[in-house]
């Protein structure tokens, strides 16, 4: 059974709320306007997939999003606090305790076994050493990787690398889960695996997920796909092909 | 997050051994060659430190230092001890003086003559004999590095090793007989020259005549006196100069650093041990930090606070920092405890480790602030670019 966009939105409240947000790399002449007035919600409980061309602004929209960005203009909230209002030290606590994200690389530390990755968001987050690896090991377990707590990441296929990842994105349970082409360096039926897992995850923690991809075979795990080009959002479509709106104003976002 | 930061560092083998050899090195050649100078200019005090008895030498005021001497009329002897403050003051004779061998070669040895009556400033410890074996004719007490090197006598048998000059042995001292009473332990002096003991009117017939031969006055003070007072007293009562032993000390060693190339030879030896460890672990940390510059990207954007990340940074270094230099100080250690017993000039003084101590502090802050300016101006929106 498929749901619609309007299915998973409707009544769930706004995670992200961002309205003509812009962002400029550079000055003059050789200033890049990456992103052009974006306005877009993410709901909680969903999972909005940024695709387009490269260089469309998909991942300086997720940056700003996440809050490892400063957005130039519009307005951007995440639950709803506006990370340009706030000091760089909150910012950075408030994305330790609300945001998870998956890498493309997936950027787990090599020289760290794949429980003690799984562990640092705990540690970032002042849990004790002891309990963090406890439960980094749970987590693990809940992603099938319980039988490998104690390897390191280079031991591990890509496929697993990225559940540790995931892992690691959820194991502080955060509100908003941010992924950067999460699947691109798996094979289809490990892509496939992974998205069936962050699918569930969303689903059962109402956990916000946004995901930037260019891999169409994962499209169908969207409640809604927000097509980009050149900085604007042109489309945004519901999950499985059902388009919500095109142009959409705040009106049809909400 | 400090023992992640820890397990960054060691189980990055390569490069965690890498920075620690840096840091070794750099310790193990500052504190070796500084050894090495501390022991040479020990050496030169030698005769100083070995005579630990005196609370102040009075010499001329020309004397630069401790070899320097410029003989004064043993009048000078009578006045000191006139001076308020001096409770006993005792002459000494210090010369160069020639030892004939028994195959006919001539050996300069420095030669002390103490006090005939009290033999004051005699050796810190005798091996063999006593000191009041002095007072018997011609006796002489010999060092024991001069007794078995350079006034050995020649071994009879083809290719047969010196035999020491012992107790009982006579020798020549320019052209006057000296009898062997005892062997002492000395500090080696700067020349690593034969010592040779005895008592002031015998060293003054050894010696080629001269109108003045008093060398030294060494001055005990009336107890509860302050030294510096009574050094103040002589000066002006006498026209001589009076120095606390500490002060006579410094006075030779800075004679060496100002007269001698003794220190810029081993300056730019430690200059360069310095300029190596830091460039080597520089170098080696920055790229450790550069090659986890994604990874510190991560965990900026996972929520770890500049800081934190700074902290973990210095942790790392001091880390390195710490092992490198216990392995350096080590090693060195290692170096003077194998070459004990050689003629090599090896003092190592907690004085020489707080300087190399500090030394490697500077290396790994400079390490750490290259390394950590990386990471404060690190974009965390690094992690999203592939």
């Amino acid at each position: 059974m498929t749901r619609s966009a309007a299915d998973v939105t409707r009544g769930r409240p706004v995670a992200v709320r961002c309205r003509s947000v812009t962002k400029t790399y550079g000055s003059g002449q050789s200033a890049v306007r990456a992103l052009r007035g974006i306005d877009i919600d993410v709901h909680t409980g969903e999972l909005l997939m940024l695709v387009g061309p490269s260089g469309c602004g998909k991942t300086t929209l997720i940056s700003v999003i996440a809050g490892v960005l400063d957005r130039d203009g519009g307005e951007c909230t995440v639950l709803g606090e506006d990370f340009n209002k706030m000091r760089s030290d909150a910012k950075t606590a408030f994305r330790g305790r609300n945001v998870g994200f998956v890498f493309q690389a997936f950027n787990l530390i090599p020289t760290l076994t794949i429980a003690e990755n799984v562990s640092v968001p705990l540690l970032i987050n002042g849990h004790k050493r002891n309990a963090a690896v406890e439960q980094a090991k749970s987590m693990l377990s809940q992603v099938g990787l319980g039988t490998r707590v104690n390897d390191y990441p280079n031991r591990l296929s890509g496929g697993q690398q990225q559940r540790v990842a995931i892992a690691r994105a959820l194991v502080h349970k955060p509100k908003l889960l941010v992924c950067d082409e999460p699947t691109s360096a798996l094979d289809h039926v490990t892509g496939q695996k992974v998205m069936e897992l962050l699918r569930d995850v969303a689903s059962s923690n109402d956990l916000s997920l946004v995901v930037v991809t260019h891999d169409q075979r994962i499209f169908e795990f969207a409640d809604r796909i927000a097509e980009m080009d050149d900085g604007h959002i042109e489309q945004i479509s519901g999950g499985l092909g059902h388009k919500v709106a095109e142009h959409p104003s705040e009106s049809a976002l909400t | 997050m400090y023992a992640t930061a820890l397990k960054m560092l060691f189980r990055d083998k390569s490069k965690y051994f890498g920075i620690v050899m840096g840091v070794m090195l750099a310790s193990m050649v500052i504190t070796q060659q500084g050894s090495i100078f501390v022991g040479i200019m020990s050496r030169t005090t030698a005769t100083i430190t070995d005579m630990g008895w005196p609370d102040i030498w009075v010499m001329d005021p020309k004397v630069a230092f401790i070899d320097d001497t410029k003989p004064l009329q043993t009048t000078a002897l009578s006045r000191v001890r006139g001076v308020e403050g001096v409770n006993f003051a005792a002459p000494l004779y210090k010369g160069q003086l020639r030892a004939r061998l028994d195959n006919g070669e001539f050996q300069n040895c420095i030669v002390i003559g103490l006090d005939d009556a009290t033999l004051t400033g005699g050796p810190p410890e005798m091996l063999r004999g006593d000191l009041s074996d002095l007072r018997q004719a011609d006796a002489v007490i010999v060092d024991y590095v001069g007794a078995t090197t350079r006034l050995a006598r020649a071994n009879p048998l083809p290719n047969g090793k010196p035999i020491p000059l012992a107790v009982g042995d006579t020798m020549e001292l320019n052209d006057k007989r000296g009898v062997v009473v005892g062997i002492s332990k000395n500090t080696r002096t700067f020349q690593s020259q034969p010592i040779v003991y005895t008592t002031y009117s015998r060293a003054i017939q050894f010696a080629p005549k001269e109108r003045k031969q008093l060398s030294f006055i060494l001055v005990k003070t009336t107890p509860g006196m302050p030294i510096a007072e009574v050094c103040k007293r002589i000066s002006e009562t006498t026209g001589l100069a009076a120095y606390t032993s500490r002060e006579f000390t410094w006075k030779t060693i800075m004679y060496f650093i100002r007269n001698t190339g003794i220190p810029i030879n081993f300056g730019v030896a430690v200059g360069l041990g310095l300029l190596i460890g830091t460039i080597i672990t520089g170098f080696m940390f920055y790229s450790f930090t550069v090659d986890n510059l994604r990874y510190f990207g991560t965990l900026k954007a996972m929520g770890t606070r500049d800081g934190t990340l700074l902290r973990m940074i210095l942790l790392q270094a001091l880390v390195v920092g710490v092992i490198g230099f216990g392995l350096g100080i080590g090693a060195a250690s290692w170096f003077g405890t194998s070459m004990r017993g050689t003629p090599l000039a090896f003092v190592m003084t907690w004085q020489l480790l707080f300087v190399a101590g500090s030394a490697v502090v500077i290396i790994c802050m400079l390490s750490a602030m290259l390394s950590m300016r990386r990471v404060m101006t690190l974009e965390p929106a690094i992690v999203f670019k592939g």
